[in-house]
């Protein structure tokens, strides 16, 4: 992105996965360049850095955002999850267990983003249909398994959970 | 550069008026400055918490959309879904979830582009956008709002605020259908938004309007030799003739003009098609893309 016009740091409060992190930032720096490189968080991937991909995907609020494109101080005051946020401690979230377990994941790179469109998408539809699981992952690219594991392991979790 | 959260619309008109720049979602702005086609403004106010602009007001006469409403609310609000279907259709279509999570009506409109999906919905319901600075409020129609391809006659100070629908009459009912290469994060290479309203068996009232075959959205002139008809084979055959007649599209990297100027009677035809059927009470589910299969397959 292009040089800001000037350097100053804005001190802003994040509250990721319910954990309120300060961090001096530039206004123009991107949610998930500070979530990696400011808060610690390196399970958020930038892909495309165009908002095509979807794997820089995290929730704000609960709703899936393309972090790549979104600047990190519009973030404050709003909550926002991401993939470390889904597990119970050692304890995976069933997404997370369910495409492990089912083959939805090979290089990984697109897996966070995934996921957080699952978790979004289970979370106000517990029972969708395989047609609502493509929409709901429309907004992520995954250039390794052809998908079909991936739509399974989501399909698998609704059940589980519903 | 800086970044302020304003939380009432005179925060966001007192910031315009110094010079700020406003931001919603970012999915144009952002986006575009990542992709090198600006830097972002030096100074930005945020105008996605102000309650004001997140409405939608039924009156007597019109209904008021609030400019802050995002897509993933316009194609599912009943009153948007039941009265002005042709904008729910298309805001189901824009980019994915998260771009409809964050994407607002309001900057679908003033980023200006002659590819806006929910451009031609608004022009074929017979929308004015209402803009506010400090000075005051107007309303002006969309056709002197845009001016060129992501060019619009609002002044820098002045903020879109709302768009302004007339209540539909009965039997009435309006569509968009679009051409996609693919379900998802897609741009239309062409679209077309259709408004019918039927007066007994014949048609009593039609209106069409293009999306990316010309400079802004083309709104379709000279459909009233079919008014009176019905609505069959001949007449669908009329609107799409007198739409590929009027579109004044581009070749770019996504289409031939050839194929846009084909293709866009097509999608004229079907809109009409929904629209009507819409009208005579068929529940054709958001988006008609999907309900009826018009776009990119699986």
């Amino acid at each position: 992105m292009s040089t800001p016009s000037n350097r100053t740091l804005n001190a802003v409060e994040l509250q990721v996965n319910g954990v309120a992190y300060p961090v001096a930032i530039e206004t123009s720096r991107n949610l998930s360049g500070v979530l990696r490189d400011e808060v610690g968080l390196t399970g958020t991937k930038e892909g495309c850095d165009d908002c095509e991909c979807g794997a820089c995907m995290v929730l704000l609020d609960g709703q899936p955002i393309n972090s790549c494109s979104y600047l990190a101080v519009q973030a404050q005051g709003r909550e926002i999850t991401t993939i470390e946020g889904l597990a119970d401690g050692d304890d995976l979230h069933p997404l997370q267990r369910n495409i492990l377990a089912m083959g939805g994941v090979q290089c990984g790179f697109c897996t966070p983003g995934m996921l957080m469109s699952a978790t979004a998408l289970l979370e106000r539809n517990p029972t969708p249909t395989e047609d609502e699981i493509k929409i709901g992952l429309s907004g992520n690219l995954c250039r390794c398994t052809g998908y079909a594991k991936i739509l399974d392991s989501v399909a698998a979790t609704a059940v589980e959970i519903s | 550069m800086t970044l302020t959260i304003a939380t009432s619309l005179d925060d966001i008109l007192a910031g315009l008026a110094q010079g700020a720049r406003p931001i919603a979602g970012g999915t144009d702005l952002v986006v575009g400055s990542r992709q090198g086609k600006g830097s972002l403004p030096d100074t930005l106010i945020a105008i996605d918490r102000v309650a004001e602009l997140n409405t939608i007001d039924v009156g007597a006469d019109a209904t008021r959309i609030g400019s802050g409403v995002t897509h993933a609310r316009l194609m599912t609000d009943t009153t948007v879904v039941e009265q002005f279907t042709s904008i729910a259709d298309a805001s189901a279509l824009v980019g994915s979830p998260a771009t409809r999570n964050v994407g607002t009506l309001g900057g679908n409109v003033m980023n200006g582009s002659p590819a806006m999906d929910t451009g031609a919905p608004l022009v074929v319901l017979g929308a004015k956008a209402e803009l506010a600075s400090t000075s005051g409020t107007r309303t002006i129609g969309l056709d002197e709002l845009w001016t060129g391809p992501g060019q619009t006659s609002a002044n820098e100070d002045e903020l879109c605020v709302a768009l302004v629908i007339p209540n539909r009459p009965t039997a009435s009912g309006s569509a968009y259908v679009r051409l996609e290469y693919r379900r998802a994060m897609e741009i239309a290479i062409v679209g077309a938004a259709a408004s019918v309203e039927f007066d007994g068996d014949a048609i009593g009232a039609v209106n069409v309007a293009l999306t990316a075959v010309a400079p802004t959205i083309l709104e379709v002139t000279g459909l009233n030799g079919i008014v009176g008809s019905a609505l069959d084979d001949a007449t669908l055959a009329q609107v799409a003739e007198i739409a590929s007649e009027q579109a004044a599209p581009i070749s770019d990297l996504r289409a031939s003009d050839k194929y846009r100027r084909h293709t866009i009677g097509v999608m004229a035809r079907r809109a009409v098609d929904a629209a009507a059927r819409r009208a005579a009470g068929e529940q054709i589910a958001v988006p008609v893309n999907r309900a009826l299969g018009v776009g990119a397959v699986q």
